[in-house]
């Protein structure tokens, strides 16, 4: 189910950070055939999936992951397993509160929960996805999230 | 975004998508010979003393693009919360926006604690975000105020290291005001001494490096009372003009002279009223 279920070395904060990044974070998706799904994502290049565009985009977009995977590591050494296990329940019930992947949600329950409310950061000021000037394809959306493509 | 067909929500933040391309766009303009306009910076000299009552953060008021002077009299020293002002030195975009968010942050945080907020939670908040951007948010912060412990003065480096020190200077401009401080600095100063010592070290920044210039500012925060003094001193007043161009009357002897006046009546008047809200 999760990575913290395994039996984990508890020597320290280093040993909770060794798979963190995946190195698979470039890559682009796989359609059917296991061959690159041009239809969808674009043209493929190997140097576009080897090397990062700039030094910050993979540790930027799994940011979010590795600070989650560090505070449920602490937790569970703290408070044992069922505190890390009774967040991860509230939190996936409150990401299916949503409407359809088109439509902007305001994921009010998932920020209380994670305390984002009571902060600003650049992912509320730059790139709003409130703000954004293109849509997503519904219905591609749609068959995407509930695995049909 | 690259294609129409998107599968995933889109996420708030950095964008990465037009790095490769910018990337390539330099390489071309160099290989032309010209080069990229460069970002605003505020070649700079910010500093701050811990006194007897709290703090003095004094800061020159010049920004610079390149070998330009941008901005003659910007503001350097940032609103942080009321008992908390923080001198930028970097790129002047970096500074503006992440004085403006740790602000946003600790007024967030006050409310939910419901107590003034503290200088090493400022200092804690700015210095993990600037460690997560890896030092590519180029901001050097001088960061002061007074809290229930006292009054706290911290240096910031924009790749995320912080130092706790009785006074500091930051910026292109440090070294001399630095060392107008280990020439004068005494412990348990006056507020008085403490103002001339600043600006005496941020007058050496600008008069001995290129990259300040124009006034001082000053900021003194004391228990419950903060004197934001900008300009404290014009140390760069622009000349007047001594001599004029413009010819006086007379000059050009007259001839004759013909007066025709022109009818006009008015045919309609409207009041429009702005919205100044």
């Amino acid at each position: 189910i999760c990575d913290f279920l395994c039996i984990k070395n508890t020597r320290g904060l280093r040993s909770q950070l060794k798979d963190s990044v995946p190195v698979t974070g470039l890559g682009t998706q796989i359609g059917a055939y296991g061959v690159q799904d041009t239809l969808r994502s674009g043209f493929s290049s190997v140097k576009n999936e080897l090397l990062p565009s700039h030094a910050l985009e993979l540790s930027e977009k799994n940011f979010q992951l590795n600070q989650d995977k560090m505070n449920f590591s602490t937790l569970r050494n703290i408070q044992g397993l069922h505190a890390p296990l009774k967040l991860q329940m509230e939190y996936r019930a409150a990401r299916q509160i949503q409407r359809l992947p088109f439509l902007q949600s305001s994921h009010l329950a998932l920020d209380t929960l994670k305390g984002n409310d009571e902060s600003i950061s650049f992912e509320d000021i730059l790139n709003d996805p409130a703000q954004s000037e293109m849509m997503g394809e519904p219905h591609i959306m749609v068959e995407y999230k509930l695995g049909l493509m | 975004m690259a294609t129409l067909s998107v599968c995933q929500q889109p996420i708030g933040g950095f964008s990465f998508e037009y790095c490769k391309r910018n990337a390539v766009l330099e390489f071309e303009c160099n290989k032309l010979g010209h080069s990229i306009p460069a970002a605003r910076k505020t070649g700079t000299t910010i500093c701050g003393v811990v006194f007897k009552d709290g703090i003095v953060l004094g800061a020159d008021t010049r920004a610079t693009e390149g070998m330009i002077v941008a901005d003659k009299n910007c503001s350097k020293i940032h609103y942080i919360s009321p008992n908390i002002y923080c001198c930028g030195a970097g790129t002047a975009a970096d500074t503006e926006m992440t004085t403006q968010i740790i602000s946003s942050n600790l007024e967030l945080h006050s409310l939910s604690t419901g107590r003034l907020p503290r200088v090493a939670t400022a200092n804690r908040m700015l210095k993990q975000m600037l460690f997560r951007y890896q030092g590519h948010i180029g901001a050097a912060l001088v960061l002061g105020g007074v809290d229930c412990n006292g009054p706290h003065l911290y240096s910031i480096y924009p790749h995320g290291s912080t130092d706790k020190l009785p006074y500091v200077t930051m910026g292109s401009g440090s070294l001399a005001a630095m060392a107008v401080f280990e020439d004068r600095y005494e412990q348990n100063m006056e507020e008085e001494d403490a103002k001339r010592l600043v600006r005496d070290a941020i007058a050496a920044g600008i008069f001995n490096d290129l990259g300040s210039g124009s006034n001082i500012d000053l900021c003194v925060i004391t228990k419950g009372k903060v004197d934001y003094l900008r300009p404290h001193d014009m140390a760069n007043k622009k000349g007047v003009r001594t001599g004029d161009y413009k010819y006086k009357r007379g000059t050009t002897g007259v001839l004759a002279k013909a007066v025709t006046k022109l009818d006009l009546e008015v045919v309609e008047e409207t009041v429009q009223t702005m919205d100044t809200s």
